[in-house]
């Protein structure tokens, strides 16, 4: 891989600027699928996932730096404890009407409308914060051992 | 018909990524496989089905390629190599033997039983106010497989995270930086 | 029936890659393959012959839907998949860097 070398990170100037234009596409069209998981087809796990792919995006084609520019620890953790908070608070909440995850809104909306089903969006939105700071979690400490110990080991001699 | 070709396609893959010696051109065939599956979903009329399963398998090949970079071995030659494939190829055949008779016994293919799911269908759209019925099932009906699921990743995540520590590690003369570290 | 059968012989190479390959990667790769098979015969089990997708439209009578009960079943399972995989890659590449190979039979002899 060229991220060994330190005057360029991450990949040649085609896939940066390619991703310069395609990347806001990728997050926009994540966060319309997961909005309208209870209209069409989609939902918080796919929406959560092409938004950690977008974040993901930036990171195999510029390097580690930018991405957590964009996404630091800090706010991956913080996103993750608040979609966990945020599916169990409208769990709990449901303990007014009766029993747990009761969709305790009266009047659940028109039909085929964007604001209307009730908890159902609000579920999407804590589980596509869930599922997107998760999986770009765990792809970034599967990458940066490669950048500390990545042919440095003698053991790994091929 | 197309639903036949599909599926023949997938085994004709999944052989290959079984028997193939290079580990990347094995990864590539599963992920060959993979679309055929969401391919198939598709077909089956579950759209949610495959939106997700072509966006997962997407992370499902980078993850894997990053095990096998620049970490691509030969085969090995050693070890009791006719003991196991005796015992591979009699388990297979078992086991093809067993799921034969017992796929008999299953309903017609296109002709379900729905006795909850007629339920969902008429339902749904009263007691949820979602048109989607994937999603008033798993969000509505059913949020405590949801729950599950989302303490399952949670794990998942501790898990990597625990695995991957670089406590105790640490050899002559390397360097840490505090940028580095994600525990 | 019969696509239940080529369902189930997708499962079988599965199952073969796990029991008779000796790569940690080549054993993932099993284990992939075996839970694509398991997914596609939840979803083949909830078909029906002219059915349409689980989803309301404004134009259309509700009738002759496919069963949503396999395909929430089945989109809960690929995030599980999708988790545990990960989980076995990190395993995978941790036992690498501890005995520098990918074969189970050296990682055994290693460790005695």
């Amino acid at each position: 891989m060229s991220g060994s070398k330190r005057q360029e990170k991450g990949m040649t100037l085609i896939v940066k600027t390619i991703t310069r234009l395609t990347v806001g596409l990728i997050l926009l069209y994540g966060i319309y699928i997961l909005l309208h998981g209870h209209v069409s087809p989609g939902g918080g796990f796919a929406g959560g996932v092409i938004i950690a792919l977008s974040f993901i995006h930036i990171m195999l084609a510029y390097g580690k730096e930018t991405a957590f520019s964009k996404l630091s620890k800090a706010k991956a953790s913080l996103l993750e404890s608040l979609g966990a908070i945020l599916f169990i608070a409208i769990g709990i909440l449901g303990f007014t009407g009766g029993y747990f995850f009761f969709n305790f809104f009266t009047d659940k909306g028109e039909a085929f409308r964007l604001f209307s089903a009730g908890i159902i969006p609000l579920c999407n939105i804590a589980i596509s914060m869930k599922v997107g700071a998760g999986l770009f979690t765990i792809f970034v400490i599967l990458v940066l051992l490669k950048f500390k110990t990545g042919g440095k080991d003698p053991r790994q001699g091929s | 018909m197309i639903l036949y070709i599909l599926l023949i396609l997938m085994i004709i893959g999944a052989i290959a990524a079984v028997q193939m010696k290079d580990l990347l051109s094995s990864i590539v065939t599963v992920g060959a496989v993979g679309l055929a599956l969401s391919l198939a979903f598709l077909v089956l009329k579950a759209p949610d089905l495959a939106i997700t399963q072509l966006v997962v398998e997407i992370l499902c090949l980078i993850i894997l390629i990053r095990a096998t970079l620049k970490k691509d071995l030969p085969f090995s030659t050693t070890g009791r190599r006719f003991f196991n494939t005796l015992v591979a190829v009699v388990f297979v055949i078992v086991f093809l033997a067993l799921g034969y008779f017992s796929l008999k016994d299953l309903p017609v293919f296109g002709h379900p039983i729905m006795e909850v799911g007629a339920f969902y269908v008429e339902q749904g759209l009263i007691e949820t106010g979602a048109t989607n019925l994937v999603a008033s099932v798993i969000l509505d009906f059913r949020a405590y497989d949801t729950l599950g699921e989302a303490t399952i990743l949670f794990t998942a995540v501790i898990g990597v995270m625990a695995i991957m520590r670089r406590i105790g590690r640490k050899k002559v003369g390397e360097e840490i930086k505090e940028s580095d570290e994600w525990e | 029936m019969y696509l239940y059968f080529l369902c189930l012989i997708l499962f079988i190479v599965g199952i073969y890659c796990i029991l008779r390959k000796r790569n940690l990667i080549k054993i993932i790769i099993g284990i992939i393959i075996a839970e694509y098979a398991v997914n596609l015969f939840f979803a083949l089990a909830g078909y029906r012959i002219d059915g349409r997708a689980p989803i309301y439209s404004q134009d259309q009578a509700i009738a002759n839907m496919v069963d949503p009960l396999p395909q929430a079943l089945v989109l809960t399972a690929i995030v599980i998949g999708l988790a545990v995989t990960a989980m076995m890659v990190a395993i995978a590449i941790r036992i690498y860097e501890k005995y520098g190979t990918f074969d189970i039979t050296k990682i055994r002899k290693l460790h005695g």
